[in-house]
């Protein structure tokens, strides 16, 4: 089974680097109507079935080690 | 006191902090990789500037879950005395021994500068009367902006946990956080490297007033 996890700065963290994004977009003529945002995709796979113990386990990857609670925020896919 | 400097793939300021500590202070200072299991017998530990692990993922991220770092929180726990330096700060707040985070610098550069840091009252050696109003130490980071929420700032603030504020604040950093300690006095964490500021040709000594005060300070907390 194939988990894709996306970590985005939460939305009261300031994101230098969106804003730098967001700028260059400006230049390019499109006006973002929203703050751009820059977190990171990461992708595994893991055996077993879409069960609440692996979806515990994938949260407490998450929770620990992918994602900084203090500045960020985080979901996942399972295909 | 025996000083255990950790070494993790990426640390760069490691030797600076042995010299400044073996070298300029003659305490007994060992060089530890992050693989070993234990502290043997250490009585201190210094967590280095740097870029462990290339800052993969976020500023010490990954270190936090290296091998040693089990032994580093054990005895932080247990009142021993930790200081965080730079990426050592990072690892500290990953390690969830200090609040907070460290994100990217506000302006998106790199600042290497000599900084200038109001010192805050914060205990005993640490504080005005020891080192002096404000001091001058050197700071080099891409990600030194400190954020903590509004209660964790309050509850900072009011245990007097705050080390240093930059006078000029360099990268955003929520009141202008240069440095905090947590709330037993055991575990500090700085982003400007006193361990770069020990001798004339550096830009000011005023680290070897930094260093004096962290270990006389730990040495006061365990006499009481």
């Amino acid at each position: 089974m194939k988990v894709t996890v996306f970590v985005t700065p939460k939305k009261t963290v300031l994101d230098p680097q969106g804003a730098a994004v967001g700028h260059a977009m400006e230049h390019l003529g499109l006006n973002p109507s929203s703050d751009v945002r820059v977190g990171k995709t990461i992708e595994f796979d893991v055996d077993g079935t879409d069960t609440p113990e692996l979806r515990e386990q994938i949260d407490k990857i998450c929770d620990g080690l992918l994602s900084n609670p203090v500045i960020e925020d985080y979901r996942y896919e399972l295909a | 006191m025996k000083i255990a400097i950790i070494q993790f793939p990426g640390s760069n300021c490691d030797r600076d902090a042995y010299y400044a500590l073996a070298g300029v202070f003659n305490q007994p200072t060992r060089l530890f990789w992050h693989k070993r299991p234990s502290l043997a017998g250490a009585e201190c530990v210094v967590l280095p500037g740097g870029f462990s692990y290339g800052d993969y993922l976020r500023c010490g991220a990954i270190a936090r879950f290296s091998p040693v770092m089990k032994a580093v929180v054990e005895f932080a726990q247990n009142g021993g005395p930790v200081i965080g330096i730079c990426n050592g700060f990072q690892i500290l707040c990953e390690a969830g021994l200090l609040p907070g985070a460290l994100v990217r610098n506000e302006g998106m550069e790199f600042i290497c500068e000599t900084s200038k840091l109001k010192v805050e009252d914060s205990m005993d050696y640490f504080n005005q009367s020891s080192l002096g109003e404000t001091i001058d130490i050197p700071i080099a980071h891409g990600e030194g902006n400190y954020r903590i929420d509004d209660d964790g700032l309050a509850e900072l603030e009011a245990n007097n946990q705050i080390l240093f504020r930059y006078a000029n604040n360099p990268n955003g950093s929520k009141a202008d956080i240069a440095g905090i300690r947590n709330k037993e006095g055991n575990v500090f964490g700085m982003m400007p490297h006193p361990e770069r500021a020990v001798e004339d040709l550096h830009p000011s000594r005023d680290g070897i007033g930094v260093f004096k005060a962290f270990l006389k300070s730990q040495m006061a907390r365990q006499k009481a």
